[in-house]
């Protein structure tokens, strides 16, 4: 049942809240323990929120717009009381003593947590190979990977362990995992979504956003954990989105760009893989029968952000990830000084693409270095957004593959970091620029795995991305191929 | 492998981020990081030179908040998960001499 | 007072001093959360998750602390910019964040100065907002870090805002670094923003201490010297600092750059961490926090609503009258300038009027003396209605509030009266008899035995009035007689 349809169902009175958790922690019992999407699951504290539910609409009160809805939250969001680990063994046991916002929007909203997702180690990954507490596996192929970082959150949602479930896209964490498993992923324009309570990676780039089943869910999650938030002084200050009454409005006259630099063909970069560029290619066909005019455009830094952000993004977390130092929380391994004991808890705890990252960030920003790298990727990141500025006056959303290929097998890419970088390269230029976007299941690949499409737009452009988003779902050929539920 | 970094550069570096490093490990890393950076060549090469850098893709200044108390932590929420704690305060080891 | 404008070491060497001054701000609240800056002596009650540091915390700016800034920016004379703020990247347990969040390249205030009561402008770099630490408790070995068993970490103080002001290296001498200080708590007082207590550690001062031959321009090593808490001890540790610099000059060596601690009970500098393994700060801007960008009209409000500050008071009363800088000093820093304005105003005679209030005034409670009681004081003073000794005794009483503060009233209650002076010069006649040997050696004696004579015959008399006579008037008749 999608999310909306639970919390009518649940709001009617038609359904108990309880009822419908029940069924879903069953469901999470069976295959957890296979997919291992789920660091934990949150039993009683769902059955508490349910009954909740159900209580507020006996007594005829307003129980949220998603009253009932199990959602599923990515293990680097706080959830106070409850454990929080970054899937990293430096926060193993951690209860936050607070809820992170988008936490208590979701809650206010009537919606039941039933559970934290595996990620990769403080979402620095594109697999959910990295985890310290094991990989989570694609639930079409369990031989394959989830994508990542939010490999559970995508897994959770493609397994209907939850109707919902909360990732972060930090390099396209959300957005390409959705694409590998088959769903809808949506990463907000920058400012959108709180950042208070997300553990932060690359704080310039990191946005919370929704997976679902469906477009119409996805809008409908957004506009509730969306908007203001006087504790993240990054945060948009916006009227809120009306999202849902676009849905059904259609793309007759929308002007789509097909992303050359990542469209596979001619002046792109390397490694699209053919049968993903078929989809994509099919998937601006349907939108130009639906009444869309599609052209080509090229942004010829979309190239550079790739590397820019490998510098950005680790320098940002370096620096972010230095409070892991064994002091106030978490793991530590004692030594006869707090220098030593520092440095024993950071070697113990971190696992090794945390410290590649924490290396690479730190050298990016030290003396001597910093103008030739973090200096100069803060300036393609200006060019950047001069040459999107300039591409969005011609078109008005544009279009390009989520990930260069379908899932691949766990394993196969875990001994050259720069081959698993590379499924980030089509979603990356919208955290440096700040710029939403959505992947849409469109088909399979010839492995008969999902093929996701991104659809991406300029800043506070949501309404026009689901416009579209709706259209490409509708037209979207029925999943065929291997089916894991 | 490229000489993009060397392997001093990473113990440095990785004694600047407070992570020990076995051989193996710096051996490793030297040509990672060096595969890694020599792909951000291309950044490193691009003449931006009249190009001001972008820290935040917004552009928004001036989030201030009012002066105003709220209330804070009860001890009790956090120092029961410190690694060690004493008479209301964290304890670490001794921290010799490294005050900066 | 020594001579400000005198080389502080020797006709060879020259002092070359550059103060870095911390203040704590005075805000309800701490930098970037609502946690009460105040202080408390329950460890880690003030804290939330923001200023614990805590993972997926935020900072949010305070628009108080903001302002304060800039108060503090205008009335030391900077220029107020756009800013943003930076992560300064290192590890020690005070810092929640393992990163102190402060501003670096592009700080809110630049290139003020600092007028010396004397007249000397000390050139301000900048001044800028940045982050308190928490305090660390150093446990075992006599509490000092290096012979510790464990430290403890209270993270109250952390996020509290602070100001740092960083003065151009323009100080010659001691004094001068004194009055630096002593002149920015007045200023910092007289804005409101902090109540700078170097005791207390609101305001805190280190020093950048080098030394350089007597006519070069060159600008040689220095050294920071911090634990610094009084100002007393600012001067003990720039003398001792610069004549260890000379010291090693002179034996041909040179001193290290090094941060280094001063021992008051010793007397001092000790090296402190050495610099081989000195932190890379890996400064970049904070992408927690978006770009100050203050408008005109803001500065303009602040320098609408900028007091008269202790300077231009200074210099209201230095234009009146002609006492030295310290009594001008001195009056302003009690606050007791406007009461010597209005007495000045009302005919009081100017230096008589600082001179007493310097003296004589150095009370905590003197709300009972207004301009009008003072005036009529100093003009009974002025008259020979009362004698200095007796004058002083009034003011004591009138700020006490006896009497309603009235120096006439005072004065009758103490039976205060003037001698007549046909009655004083009976009485000196008569001591004169009485004395002869005295009185040969008051008139015919060397400077010493007139001086002593002097005494002699002065306190006689003031013995036999009770203090009465009025010292002036017997020194005149002494001198009358003595020809």
């Amino acid at each position: 049942m999608s999310a909306l349809g639970v919390a009518a169902a649940v709001r009617s009175g038609e359904v108990r809240a309880v009822d419908v958790v029940e069924e879903y922690l069953a469901r999470i019992e069976t295959r957890n323990g296979e997919l291992n999407a789920f660091n934990l699951v949150m039993a009683d504290e769902a059955r508490a929120a349910a009954a909740a539910v159900d209580a507020c609409v006996a007594a005829g009160d307003d129980p949220g717009p998603l009253a009932g809805v199990p959602v599923a939250l990515k293990d680097n969001m706080c959830t106070q009381g409850i454990a929080t680990t970054c899937s990293s063994k430096i926060l193993e046991g951690w209860e936050p003593p607070y809820d992170a916002t988008v936490v208590a929007r979701l809650a206010a909203a009537g919606a039941v947590a039933v559970g934290k997702t595996n990620l990769d180690e403080f979402a620095m990954g594109s697999s959910t190979e990295n985890s310290a507490f094991g990989p989570t596996r694609n639930p079409l192929d369990t031989d394959r990977v989830p994508g990542g970082s939010s490999g559970g959150s995508a897994a959770a949602v493609a397994a209907d362990l939850a109707a919902i479930s909360l990732g972060s896209d930090t390099g396209g964490s959300i957005r390409q995992p959705a694409a590998f498993c088959g769903v809808v992923g949506m990463k907000p324009t920058y400012g959108v979504v709180s950042r208070y309570g997300l553990i932060a990676f690359g704080s310039s780039l990191d946005q919370i956003g929704p997976f679902s089943t469906s477009v119409a869910d996805s809008a409908a999650v957004l506009e509730v954990i969306g908007g203001h938030d006087p504790f993240d002084s990054t945060s948009i200050d916006a009227p809120a989105f009306d999202l849902r009454s676009v849905l059904g409005r259609g793309v007759d006259g929308m002007r789509i760009g097909i992303l050359r630099e990542l469209s596979g063909g001619t002046g792109s970069v390397d490694g699209i893989s053919p049968d993903v560029q078929a989809r994509a290619a099919a998937a601006a066909e349907a939108l130009e029968a639906a009444g869309a005019r599609v052209q080509e455009v090229s942004v010829p830094s979309a190239t550079l952000g790739l590397s820019a952000y490998y510098l950005v993004a680790p320098a940002e977390a370096s620096s972010n990830l230095s409070r892991f130092d064994g002091v106030r929380f978490g793991l530590r391994v004692d030594a006869p000084t707090t220098g030593e004991m520092m440095t024993a808890t950071r070697t113990a705890g971190f696992g090794p693409e945390v410290k590649r990252r924490i290396m690479l960030g730190t050298y990016a920003l030290s003396a001597g270095y910093y103008d030739a790298f973090y200096g100069k990727a803060l300036k393609v990141r200006t060019l950047m957004l001069a040459e999107f500025a300039s591409a969005y006056e011609q078109v008005d959303l544009l279009l390009t593959p989520t990930a260069p290929t379908t899932a691949f097998r766990l394993g196969e890419r875990t001994a050259d970091p720069m081959t698993m970088y590379v499924n980030d390269v089509c979603t990356i230029p919208s955290n440096l620029t700040g710029h939403p976007g959505i992947s849409v299941p469109f088909g399979v690949g010839d492995d008969g795995m999902p093929v996701g499409i991104q659809l991406l737009g300029p800043a506070l452009s949501e309404p026009t991305i689901y416009q579209a988003a709706a259209v490409l779902e509708a037209s979207a050929p029925h999943p065929g191929g291997k089916e894991g539920r | 492998m490229s000489e993009r970094i060397t392997r001093n550069e990473v113990i440095h570096v990785a004694r600047l981020a407070r992570l020990s490093l076995t051989d193996t490990e710096i051996d490793e890393f030297t040509g990672q990081l060096g595969d890694i950076l020599e792909h951000a060549a291309d950044v490193e090469a691009l003449d931006v030179g009249d190009i001001e850098p972008t820290s935040l893709p917004l552009p928004m200044t001036n989030v201030l908040r009012a002066d105003v108390r709220r209330a804070s932590l009860a001890r009790d929420d956090f120092l029961t998960q410190a690694p060690a704690s004493e008479a209301g305060q964290f304890r670490v080891p001794p921290i010799l001499g490294e005050e900066p | 007072m020594s001579d400000l404008h005198e080389p502080a070491l020797s006709d060879e060497w020259e002092l070359v001093v550059g103060l870095e001054v911390h203040v704590e701000l005075a805000t309800q609240t701490k930098l970037f959360c609502g946690c009460a800056n105040e202080f408390s002596t329950e460890p880690n009650t003030n804290v939330c998750p923001t200023c614990l540091g805590l993972p997926g915390s935020l900072p949010v700016m305070n628009e108080t602390a903001v302002e304060f800034a800039m108060r503090l920016g205008r009335a030391l004379g900077c220029d107020v910019h756009p800013s943003v703020m930076a992560r300064k990247n290192y590890f020690y347990p005070d810092m929640a964040k393992d990163f102190q969040t402060t501003q670096y390249d592009q700080p809110t205030n630049r290139d003020g100065e600092l007028a010396l009561a004397d007249g000397t402008v000390v050139g301000i770099e900048r001044a800028h907002i940045e982050e308190d630490a928490g305090k660390t408790t150093h446990v075992g070995g006599g509490g000092r870090i290096n012979d510790a068993t464990y430290s403890l970490v209270d993270y109250n103080r952390a996020g509290v805002p602070l100001v740092e002001i960083v003065s151009h290296p323009d100080i010659r001498t001691v004094e001068h670094a004194k009055a630096y200080v002593s002149e920015l708590r007045n200023i910092l007082l007289a804005i409101a923003v902090s109540d700078a207590k170097m005791e207390e550690g609101s305001m805190r001062v280190d020093a950048n201490v080098s030394v350089r031959p007597v006519g070069s321009d060159e600008l040689r090593t220095r050294c920071e010297l911090k634990n610094i808490n009084s100002i007393r001890s600012l001067g003990r540790a720039i003398e001792y600092e610069a004549r260890r610099h000379v010291d090693l000059y002179e034996s041909g060596e040179a001193p290290r750059q090094e941060t280094r601690h001063w021992d008051e009970d010793g007397g001092r500098s000790t090296a402190g961490r050495s610099k081989e393994d000195a932190d890379d700060y890996r400064y970049f801007q904070e992408p927690d926090l978006v770009p100050l960008a203050p408008t005109a009209e803001q500065v303009a409000e602040i320098d609408a609503a900028m007091p008269v500050l202790p300077a231009a008071r200074r210099a209201r009363l230095g234009a009146l009258s002609s006492v030295a800088d310290d009594v001008l000093v001195t009056v302003v820093e009690r606050g007791q300038d406007m009461l010597a304005l209005g007495a000045i105003e009302v005919g009081a005679d100017p230096d008589k009027v600082l001179t007493r209030i310097q003296n004589d005034l150095a009370v905590d409670e003197w709300s009972s003396v207004n301009a009008e009681t003072l005036a009529v004081l100093i003009q009974m003073e002025s008259v020979g209605e009362l004698s200095a000794t007796q004058a002083k005794q009034v003011l004591a009483d009138m700020a006490a509030g006896l009497h309603g503060g009235d120096p006439r009233a005072i004065a009758a209650f103490h039976g205060f009266e003037a001698m007549e002076s046909d009655a004083l010069e009976v009485l000196v006649d008569q001591l004169i008899s009485d004395h002869p040997d005295e009185w040969t050696r008051f008139t015919g004696g060397d400077d010493s035995d007139r001086k002593k004579m002097q005494g002699f015959f002065t306190g006689q008399i003031m013995k036999a009035t009770k203090g009465q006579a009025d010292g002036r008037a017997v020194a005149e008749l002494l001198g009358r007689k003595s020809k």
